[in-house]
């Protein structure tokens, strides 16, 4: 069975449906894409698969360690323990927060001290566990050479800098499944190839499962090796990268077909 | 610096910092320099930092404003002044404060769980509204003594002894900050979705900051109760949170150390303005709209003050292992 298997999902706003009936599956160790023109419900879908929405009806089903469960209308922090963890369109850093503060609080629900007497008299558990944390921590930062700027507060960081301290936060809660959501947007070509290394090599290292938002093809041609298209909430096409480039609907959808 | 090195030294701060402003006013004391009079704002200043401590974790670090907590501090002082009004012994006064705060933090649970679905303004306002019918209770029941109060409630407390509660107060407050459920409430501050979407349960840690910030001010109302004597409903009005929340506001929401010098300007503000009477209230209206012009992040902003600068370039000459 697939890490992620998405069921007839439908949200709907009132009289809009955003998201309109659409099947997806991913399989695990998968880096898939998903793309489509501006408003197909695209973050839509990310947030009815992360929690931030409850879907109208439909299934999520996620099945890791051997479990196979439904996630859909969980509390977002619940499908996060459950395994899948995001970036954000719009960048939501903590941003009076140090960078290193940043990654902690996403390793928030794996500590393993308690409020009391941990929390408020720092026994020699919390020492051994903040300390297990910055190591941790660290270590993830030196993924996007963040660690020397561990310091420094997430909104004095540049642009680039952000987005990878976006991914970098999401790594911290040790996910199966990570959803990124335009992590190449704003950035220059260079910073979007060295990106795309950096993808692959979190896949290769961590064994992840990768589903991601992007509208710089050169990346998501180059990195994907499924491709899902979305077009006004509903499931257009998919395939891999070349049945995708020459698929007429999704040619016609991006650029407008010939009537 | 590793975490260990770091804690040494906020340790030694903190010992200094404790153990230097109980020396300065027991010598002051013993000088002669402070007596009954200037000893009234000194209980006052112990008091006020540890009701704001407590509101500055649920306003300033949590991000959730509340107008609240004298509400809280009243079920505090009215539990504790039953118990020693009952029985006049040291014991019943521990117990009574810890009672206090107990039920304070009870009851924080109990208006948190519905309220803190509300943002922002609507939070206020339901807050607000909480500590009325505290107010209301306090004024009506017979246990509380009515609209007359409470009198002659027996003293317990004297200057060690809210040294004491203050500095365990400000101790605790600031380990829990420094802890990964502290970061969890700071998250909630800074981003609510992002925080959720991290593995945070935003409920659950604004319940519990809000709790937290309860106990405390549960605290803070035994020790006033057995403190000035006397108890009555119309001291934990609308303006007790106010001045409270004035404290949390003018010293930094996020700053502990704000909250403390906060607390001790206007306590010691209101002392040198007693003289003046009528123009008493003008007077301190002025500054505070001044400050707020001048300085609109509040006297530390969210700054806390830290191991100064020369300890730490002495530090960085040694390099660091890695």
């Amino acid at each position: 069975m697939a890490l992620l298997t998405v069921k007839n999902l439908t949200k709907s706003f009132g009289g809009l449906t955003a998201v309109a009936d659409v099947n997806m599956t991913i399989e695990e160790g998968e880096l898939v894409g998903l793309i489509g023109p501006n408003g197909a419900g695209k973050t839509t879908l990310f947030n009815l698969l992360t929690g931030v929405y409850v879907p109208t009806h439909g299934k999520v089903i996620l099945n890791t360690h051997g479990k196979e469960r439904e996630i859909q209308g969980k509390k977002p922090y619940d499908i996060c323990g459950e395994g899948i963890a995001r970036t954000f369109q719009n960048i939501r850093l903590f941003k009076e927060l140090s960078v290193l503060d940043n990654v902690r609080i996403a390793m928030h629900q794996r500590v393993n001290y308690t409020m009391l007497p941990g929390a408020f008299f720092h026994t020699p558990k919390y020492m051994r566990e903040e300390e297990r944390m910055i190591k941790e921590a660290e270590e993830l930062l030196d993924i996007f050479q963040l660690s020397h700027k561990k310091n420094e507060k997430a909104k004095n960081l540049p642009y680039g800098e952000q987005r990878h301290l976006e991914i970098v936060r999401a790594m911290a809660t040790k996910p199966d499944l990570l959803l990124l959501d335009e992590p190449a947007a704003g950035m220059n070509p260079n910073e979007t190839a060295a990106l795309t290394e950096t993808i692959a090599q979190l896949r290769r290292d961590f064994g992840l499962t990768i589903l991601l938002i992007e509208h710089d093809m050169s990346l998501v041609m180059k990195v994907c090796e499924r491709i899902y298209v979305l077009n006004y909430g509903q499931m257009l096409a998919h395939g891999v990268p070349e049945e995708i480039q020459n698929n007429a609907q999704v040619i016609e959808a991006y650029l407008g077909g010939e009537r | 610096m590793n975490l260990k090195q770091e804690r040494k030294r906020n340790t030694i701060l903190t010992l200094v910092l404790a153990l230097g402003s109980f020396l300065i006013i027991q010598g002051l004391m013993m000088a002669g320099l402070i007596r009954s009079y200037q000893m009234v704002t000194i209980s006052t200043i112990c008091i006020n930092i540890i009701l704001a401590a407590g509101l500055n974790l649920v306003t300033g670090f949590t991000g959730q404003f509340s107008l609240g907590h004298a509400g809280f501090m009243a079920i505090g002082a009215y539990t504790c002044a039953v118990f020693i009004q009952r029985d006049a012994s040291l014991l019943s006064f521990a117990l009574g404060v810890l009672a206090g705060a107990v039920f304070a933090a009870v009851c924080g649970v109990l208006i948190g769980i519905p309220t803190l679905r509300l943002k922002g303004d609507y939070l206020a306002i339901a807050t607000l509204g909480f500590a009325e019918i505290i107010r209301i209770f306090a004024q009506n029941l017979t246990i509380t003594g009515g609209a007359a109060g409470l009198s002659n409630i027996p003293k317990f407390t004297n200057w060690p002894m809210l040294w004491a509660f203050t500095v365990a107060t400000l101790l605790l407050i600031i380990s829990f900050i420094h802890s990964s459920h502290g970061r969890a409430c700071i998250a909630i501050r800074e981003d609510e979705i992002a925080a959720e979407s991290m593995g945070i349960n935003t409920t659950k840690y604004k319940v519990m900051a809000f709790a937290i910030g309860a106990f405390f001010a549960g605290i803070g109302g035994a020790l006033y109760a057995s403190t000035f004597y006397i108890l009555k409903p119309t001291t934990f009005g609308f303006m007790k949170s106010i001045d409270i929340l004035m404290i949390v506001v003018l010293g930094g929401m996020g700053s502990m150390t704000g909250t403390v010098i906060a607390a001790a300007v206007l306590a010691i503000i209101t002392m040198l303005l007693q003289s003046f009477s009528e123009l008493r209230m003008v007077l301190y209206a002025v500054m505070l709209v001044a400050i707020m012009l001048f300085r609109p992040q509040g006297l530390m902003g969210d700054r806390e003050l830290a191991v100064p600068a020369f300890l730490k370039k002495r530090q960085k000459k040694t390099p660091e292992a890695k």
